[in-house]
Order: structure tokens, then C-alpha cells, then sequence
């Protein structure tokens, strides 16, 4: 399920990570692009998913990792620097939604799963997508876009989830909401993108993958 | 424990993410077993998280982490010219304080200093013991780099240092009244050095 990301969470990763914090913490502030060198693109990636902008995703994770430097001495040892740092990068984009006002653009939404059950659409067959899909370019576009076409509440719960791995406690503090509330717009979130990337509702899909010409993907 | 199609939707994320009870877990399995849509469902969604939980999916523009470094490189040099210019502050503005002090000593100059450049305070505990250098003008505390002629050296209590005409060094003494000021033990001394003052 959190494939890529085994040997971020290994424990003796952990301990070098304490290792080069106590380092910058003693002046050494070289050590610090060691510690955040894996984390990089995860950074970006949480950036780029809320903001959906090159640009300013960019910006935003460079702000984040400054941030992340800057309060060093704050960093408490028995949390993960990973979730840490990926907490900084979904805060600053967050704060840089409410600063463009973007969140007045996109449609209000509330958490419908607590009212009601999502019915997902009817897709009898089903077949395992090889990761290996993931080598192509237009593949890795398809899925960006349909993460982009999801609504905000979903999509920052999905990727902090999801992509960035973290746990349902950790993603639930991030964005300030309940557990409760993590969990019915995962599933939301997972069950949208499960119908969007679904061959059959005239999405991109269908005409570009070999896959679909045939038996559907799932 | 028989669950129904609505019933699967609403658990398969915990189902997936192994967050389903036993009971419920065998439940849906059995569901599946029966249900092309449903079981269509679950593997929709697994295929989604395994995809979207790939590292492939995060991309970053190309020179993404060569800006980042430049930037950081450019926030930790400002960092380092601040520190350098608070300090050179820092510095200078020991220096002026201690001209001013050099001229109001050289106006209330004690009549038995060792030098005008030095100054009493009424601040040192008396009987804290304090390194003097015989012809030195000023008494310090232990480890001061700005203890010179080591060669002859006495370590004498505060208020016989005094007495002979020296004072306090402003760099270690003055470190060390800070530290202790609020101290509890800084206040007795502080009224037994005024009786003796």
C-alpha cells in the first residue's frame, strides 16, 4: 500500500535523521541538505496537489523547506521529520489558498459521505494495472488530472494519505479535521478517482491506452 | 454477520487499508465472492492507491532541487551575514558602553583602582573566589579567555580584589552576573556586598 517509502520509514533511517538534526542544530547547517534530499519531491508533490500550479507549487515547497530549517531547534524527535516537513508544505499551501482566494473559485463542498452513500458506478470487469504503466508520460498525466478534477477536501486527504503516506492520525492533524472525517473523504476521494479513471465514462483514457481498447481496466 | 452492497462501499477503504474487523473482513470477502460489481470496486480502488502510491507519480519540474538548493544556500549565507553583523553590533556596542564607562570612571575614578580603565561594581559577590594576575588590573572568573600572564596567577575572594584596586572584567564577570541575577543566592549577595560596600 505505501509502496516507495519502506525505507523512509525504516527505524535506523529515523536515527540518522536524529543524527544530522543534531547536527544542524550544532551550527553544521550543510547536514541539512542531506536530511531533506529524499523528501524533496514529496514536498512538491503535497504543494503541487493543493495549489495545482507549477509555479506557485514550486515556490510554496521552497518557502516549506526554508520554514523547515529555520525551525529546526522545534522539530520533537519522536514524530517522524518526514510527516514534520509535510505538515510545513500543506500548511504554507494552505495559507497560500486563503491568501489567493482560490477557495471561493472552487465549488463549496461538505463531507457528503457522513450524509449519504456513494454509489460507485457499475464497472463489471476489472483487471490489475501493472505499476510498470506508470513509465508512460500520458499514463502519469491521466491520473494528475483526475486528482486535479476531485474536490479540494478530498484531494488534500487522499494525497497526504495516499501519496505522501501518512497515517489517518497524522493526516488528520495536518489539516486540523477528525479521524472520522479523514476516513469518509478518503473514501470519497479513493472512490471518485476509481470511477474517473474508469474507461467507459468518455475520459482520456479510453482513447490513448492499449489496455482499454479491449478489456476494460477494472 | 451478511453485509449488502451499499454496506461494502461504505467499508472498502478500511477494508483496504486492513482497518476492518475480522468479522467485517470476512463478511465482505464472502459479499465478494457473489458480487462482479463490488468485487469491480475493490480492485478499482486498490488499483488506485497502488498507482497513485507510487513515488512515479511525483514529479517535480526539472532544476526543481538545484533552485532549492540555491535558495537554501542563499537563506543560510544572509543567516550567517546576520549572525556577523549582530555580533560586529554586539561588539561595538560592548565598546561604546565601555568608553562611556572608561570616561565616567575617569570622572568618579576610585582612589584605589589599579587602573581608570577598570571599574568597581558593588554587584560581585564578595566572597566568590576570582582569578587576579599580580600586575594585572582585573579580577575574573575562572576560564576567562582574557586572563593574561598566567604565569602569575592568585585566586583570591571578590572582595579582597577589590581592596587591592581590582575590578571586575567586563567580558567574564559581566557573563556571569547575567546567568546569576535572578538567582536567589545572587540576592543574599547582593545585600551583604551593599552592607560591605
Amino acid at each position: 500500500m505505501a509502496a516507495g517509502t519502506g525505507s523512509l520509514e525504516h527505524p535506523a533511517q529515523q536515527d540518522y535523521e536524529r543524527r544530522l538534526i543534531q547536527r544542524i542544530g550544532d551550527g553544521e547547517h550543510e547536514a541539512f541538505y542531506e536530511l531533506i534530499r529524499p523528501y524533496e519531491r514529496r514536498v512538491y508533490a503535497a504543494a503541487f496537489a493543493l495549489l495545482r500550479n507549477d509555479a506557485d507549487a514550486e515556490d510554496c515547497a521552497q518557502e516549506a523547506v526554508l520554514k523547515a530549517f529555520k525551525n529546526i531547534r522545534q522539530f520533537r524527535s519522536e514524530a517522524k521529520f518526514s510527516t514534520w516537513l509535510i505538515q510545513i508544505a500543506t500548511n504554507e499551501a494552505r495559507m497560500r489558498r486563503r491568501k489567493q482566494r482560490t477557495d471561493l473559485i472552487e465549488p463549496i463542498e461538505k463531507d457528503q459521505g457522513q450524509e449519504g452513500t456513494y454509489a460507485p458506478r457499475e464497472f463489471a470487469d476489472w483487471r490489475e494495472i501493472p505499476s510498470e504503466t506508470l513509465e508512460r508520460k500520458e499514463v502519469r498525466e491521466k491520473l494528475a488530472e483526475a486528482l486535479s478534477s476531485i474536490g479540494q477536501i478530498y484531494r488534500e486527504v487522499f494525497v497526504l494519505r495516499d501519496m505522501e503516506h501518512l497515517s489517518i492520525d497524522e493526516t488528520a492533524k495536518a489539516l486540523g479535521i477528525s479521524t472520522a472525517s479523514v476516513k469518509t473523504r478518503l473514501l470519497r476521494a479513493r472512490l471518485m478517482l476509481r470511477d474517473l479513471l474508469a474507461p467507459g465514462l468518455g475520459g482520456p483514457w479510453s482513447k490513448d491506452l492499449s489496455f482499454a481498447k479491449g478489456a476494460k481496466p477494472w | 454477520m451478511v453485509v449488502n452492497c451499499e454496506h461494502v462501499w461504505r467499508e472498502v477503504s478500511n477494508y483496504l487499508d486492513g482497518e476492518a474487523d475480522a468479522e467485517l473482513r470476512a463478511a465482505i470477502e464472502e459479499h465478494l465472492r457473489g458480487c462482479k460489481h463490488c468485487t469491480a470496486v475493490v480492485e478499482g480502488m486498490r488499483n488506485v492507491v497502488q498507482l497513485y502510491g507510487d513515488e512515479r507519480m511525483m514529479e517535480v519540474p526539472l532544476g526543481f532541487s538545484r533552485r532549492l538548493h540555491q535558495r537554501l544556500e542563499g537563506d543560510m549565507s544572509r543567516s550567517r551575514r546576520t549572525f556577523l553583523g549582530w555580533a560586529v553590533a554586539a561588539a561595538a556596542s560592548v565598546f561604546i558602553a565601555g568608553g562611556i564607562e572608561v570616561a565616567r570612571s575617569s570622572v568618579f575614578s576610585h582612589p584605589g583602582l589599579r587602573s581608570e580603565h577598570a571599574r568597581t561594581s558593588n554587584r560581585v559577590p564578595p566572597d566568590m573566589m576570582v582569578i587576579v594576575a599580580d600586575d594585572g588590573k582585573t579580577f575574573h572568573v575562572a576560564g576567562c579567555p582574557f586572563i593574561h600572564d598566567k604565569a602569575r596567577l592568585r585566586t583570591i575572594p571578590a572582595y579582597e580584589a577589590e581592596q587591592q584596586g581590582y575590578a571586575p572584567c567586563v567580558r567574564c564577570m559581566k557573563e556571569y552576573l547575567d546567568a546569576t541575577a535572578s538567582s536567589h543566592r545572587w540576592h543574599e549577595m547582593s545585600d551583604k556586598d551593599a552592607t560591605l560596600g
